[in-house]
């Protein structure tokens, strides 16, 4: 839906009338705030669309906007220079909280690049949300048979925590699976690292492959994130 | 717009305070009768003989009517604010005042107070209006904008129904800030602390805890997390439970059919809290209404043993802060407590264990007042807004919303659209469609919360989407912007895109007062005559006076009256005829001055009239035959005593 503006056509300052490119949210000549602009998340920060950022110089740039754009420091100002205020902050803010978590980033920049993912939650205790679980890939082949014993494991241990007793060994077992499983998410997002390295520096032709490699590695993510929630969940951890 | 002062208001449960920034510090600004706190307690007096609406007095002198006539008084309305009336009926359980009866589901429930009735609104103006005087007064000038603080977990609604409170008080909120950022605000003016710091606040009614970074004059939120049932009360309810109990138990006497001598008993529980925060011990010492003592010694441990289940609660809420922040306990520089209730050893204990503080060579922050910090970071608040100090020139505070905002799906499930603990503002955007050829309304049902299924969260509103350009059904294309705003309340628009014209969309929430409501409940339009400002101080002052003078004209008849000392005796007449005076001239400052002389003239003569009024209401004496020996209520918001219940 979103789509990277190249080469923005110039709109003129609501305020001086000097022609600046659609995506400042200030203008360049009187430094008045500007209408909300095409809502890319990269080009707020004046990025362009890259999978490895300089987190430290995201944060003081965000700092830096989030001290010109807030609406407190528009309490004084006219009405429409309010609600400009308050629609670049809350897109600066999205934009922030998006691109500063490797994940969130990850899935926005392939969306931007017109890749089909399911979102996922940032947040560990969230359930997935409505809108990935019809989406959701079925097991990866390779895990098949690991999850195929993990969930009679994981089905054993609801019996027995319904009867009121626990079996250490199973318990033990489960641990082990946890451990296992929460290893191959570390693996994924070193894979992940690698095919930003390769999505950043490469050009039209390699981007594809790496957009889906990083698609299968995020379907590949979320299931084992997953799996290690519904353990954590049983074992009570 | 009005220039002028923008006051920083923490409206609490028990007491409220308003402040300002005093060139590059925050202040206080004291009531009439010197005392920084205001009673969050309000009261209707009964309707004089010559009819005419009655007058209601919020402060002290509300909270003394509170054992005479506990029907005519409300308090803990915060509680109350942006509740349904399902919610408002579970928590009336622990109150004395009553539902009024013709309210139906959906409508913003009423409180009967006396003859009248009033919405938790309401109450909370006139609390605020109250302290929109004291700060008029204080500067002699109107006081039109303010920032008010609310606990870091209130919803939307509890949003919401404060910001209405204030403008039917006469003020613009320029802001809602949440306290425990506040209170931050008021640590971090000094920029010594920079780092994460974690505040903990556990007040009379709410508990917060939010997690910030700190650099740079940026107050960045990390996360939030807390209760908005959790609190001081839930002590002094334990307490008070047991001494029902037992009174019950040994003595045979139901005290729970005599609300003054409850209210009474309350007291005692309350103070004997307080003295276990320093003492080892603590009594309970009341007269029952048969003549015989209820006696008790409740020793520090058996008190800590009792509480531990309230304080626990706390725990969970932190342990989600710090996950959802990302950080470890040793990763927090700081702990700030804020709340009354932080001053119990236990309290002090359990944050130690949870931030791992002592292990670390670390102390909590208590410097500050914390009956008083958090309204002072609603005035650092108010000087950012303002853009008039120096010292909050940058500063700037980032807060999050505290729940998930999430809207119904299909099988009740819940799409969540915007994650707790996001920057505010924060935004999303959906597409809807219809489901019926023709159909002109979508329906959207909002909810705020964590849970999974849209029942077990609070529904927020059922916004309706009207004006749709009528198509076969799943062609429109609707876009429904939610935006969480600077004070956590949310906004939402919706436009049509398929029918080519960005068609408007009317969005109606169905929850709350609508605007129209608020209105006409705005108190007294008078407020905002600002030519006759001056002219309404003096006729305000003189009011107060007069009520203070027949007070105290009166007070020679109570029983009370001899129990003073000859020089006391003369004290009071000293400053009334000073008063007396006054009043007669239009000096406002001389009239506040000799009323604030006559206060404290008269101040232990108020003590010695409570303890009768309470030994009356324990010995079960009807309301009429305790109202003789207190006399009447004092009207004005005159503080004959000093705050009791604190």
């Amino acid at each position: 839906m979103l789509k990277v503006v190249e080469n923005a056509v110039p709109v003129a300052c609501w305020s001086c009338s000097v022609a600046h490119n659609e995506s400042t949210l200030f203008c360049p000549d009187c430094s008045k705030i500007q209408p909300p602009s095409s809502g890319e998340y990269f080009s707020v920060f004046g990025l362009e669309p890259r999978l490895n950022l300089d987190l430290v110089a995201l944060e003081q740039e965000f700092h830096r906007l989030s001290r010109r754009l807030h609406p407190d420091r528009f309490t004084r100002a006219s009405e429409n220079e309010k609600q400009w205020s308050l629609a670049d902050t809350a897109l600066l803010n999205d934009a922030y909280r998006t691109l500063k978590d490797p994940l969130r980033r990850t899935e926005y920049l392939l969306k931007l690049e017109g890749a089909e993912v399911g979102t996922s939650d940032a947040i560990p205790s969230d359930t997935a949300s409505v809108k990935n679980q019809g989406k959701s890939s079925g097991v990866p082949a390779n895990l098949l048979e690991e999850v195929f014993d993990l969930n009679m494991q994981l089905e054993e241990m609801r019996r027995s925590k319904t009867m009121g007793q626990e079996d250490p060994a199973l318990i033990e077992s489960l641990r082990k699976d946890k451990a296992k499983f929460e290893g191959l998410v570390v693996t994924v997002d070193s894979d992940l690292r690698t095919q930003w390295v390769i999505w950043d520096a490469g050009d039209a032709a390699v981007r594809p492959t790496a957009q889906r490699a990083m698609v299968a590695l995020l379907d590949r993510r979320r299931y084992l994130s997953n799996l290690v929630r519904d353990v954590t969940e049983i074992l009570g951890d | 717009m009005a220039e002028g002062h923008v006051v920083g208001i923490d409206l609490g449960t028990t007491n409220s305070l308003v402040a300002y920034m005093e060139g590059d510090r925050p202040v206080v600004i004291p009531g009439v009768d010197g005392s920084n706190l205001l009673p969050s307690v309000v009261a209707l007096d009964p309707v004089s003989a010559s009819g005419g609406r009655p007058t209601v007095t919020v402060g002290n002198s509300a909270r003394k009517a509170l054992i005479e006539t506990p029907e005519r008084v409300i308090y803990s309305v915060k509680r109350l604010m942006g509740r349904d009336l399902e919610e408002v009926r579970t928590e009336l359980k622990f109150f004395p005042f009553r539902l009024a009866g013709d309210i139906e589901v959906g409508e913003v429930p009423r409180i009967q107070l006396g003859e009248l009735r009033f919405t938790p609104p309401e109450i909370s103006a006139y609390v605020l209006r109250q302290l929109k005087r004291n700060a008029e007064r204080f500067f002699g000038a109107p006081v039109a904008q303010a920032v008010i603080t609310v606990p870091a977990y209130f919803n939307d609604a509890q949003r919401q129904a404060t910001k209405d409170a204030g403008r039917m008080a006469g003020l613009d909120v320029l802001r809602l800030v949440n306290e425990p950022t506040a209170a931050a605000l008021a640590y971090g003016l000094d920029r010594a602390n920079e780092g994460t710091i974690a505040v903990y606040d556990l007040g009379g009614g709410t508990f917060d805890i939010s997690i910030l970074k700190l650099h740079d004059g940026i107050f960045e939120v990390q996360s939030t997390n807390g209760d908005t049932h959790l609190g001081g009360d839930d002590i002094d309810n334990l307490l008070l439970a047991i001494a029902l109990d037992e009174i019950l138990g040994e003595h045979g006497v139901d005290l729970r059919a005599h609300p003054g001598a409850v209210q009474a008993l309350r007291k005692s529980a309350i103070d004997a809290k307080i003295r276990l925060s320093t003492e080892l011990a603590a009594q309970f010492d009341s007269e029952l209404p048969n003549g015989d003592r209820y006696q008790r010694e409740i020793p520090r441990a058996v008190f800590e043993l009792l509480i531990e289940p309230v304080l626990k609660r706390t725990a969970a809420p932190c342990k989600q802060a710090m996950a959802d922040a990302g950080i470890a306990p040793d990763q927090i520089d700081e702990v700030v407590l804020v709340g009354g209730s932080t001053r119990i050893p236990a309290v002090r204990a359990l944050v130690d264990e949870l931030f791992r503080l002592s292990a670390r060579g670390k102390k909590p922050h208590t410097e500050l007042n914390s009956d008083e910090v958090v309204a002072l970071g609603a005035a650092v608040q108010a000087g950012i807004l303002a853009g008039a100090s120096k010292t909050t020139d940058d500063m700037l505070l980032l807060d999050v919303t505290p729940l998930s905002l999430g809207i119904e799906a299909l099988g009740g499930t819940v799409a969540r659209i915007i994650q707790r603990n996001s920057t505010v503002p924060a935004s999303a955007t959906e597409h809807f469609t219809t489901g019926v050829d023709g159909q002109t309304n979508v329906a959207i049902h909002v909810v705020q919360g964590e849970r999974e299924l849209a029942a077990d969260c609070r529904s927020l509103a059922r916004f309706d989407l009207k004006g749709i350009p009528p198509m076969a059904a799943g062609l429109p294309r609707i876009e429904v912007r939610f935006l969480i705003d600077a004070d956590g309340i949310l906004q939402v628009s919706a436009r049509e895109q398929r029918s080519g014209k960005a068609a408007q969309i009317e969005v109606k929430p169905t929850y709350g007062l609508t605007d129209e409501q608020v209105g006409n409940m705005i108190l007294d339009s008078f407020d905002h005559a600002e030519e006759d400002f001056s002219k309404r101080l003096l006729i305000e002052a003189r009011n107060e006076a007069d009520a203070i003078l027949s007070a105290v004209g009166r007070a020679p008849q109570n029983p009370a009256w001899n129990e003073l000392s000859a020089e006391e005796q003369v004290a009071i007449a000293v400053a009334r005829d000073r008063l007396v005076l006054v009043r007669q001239g239009s000096d406002l400052r001389a009239i506040s001055q000799a009323m604030v002389a006559l206060d404290k003239a008269t101040h232990h003569f108020a003590e010695l009239m409570m303890d009768r009024a309470i030994s009356s209401a324990i010995r079960g004496k009807t309301m009429n035959e305790a109202g003789k020996d207190v006399d009447e209520p004092l009207t004005a918001p005159h503080a004959m005593a000093p705050a009791e219940f604190k």
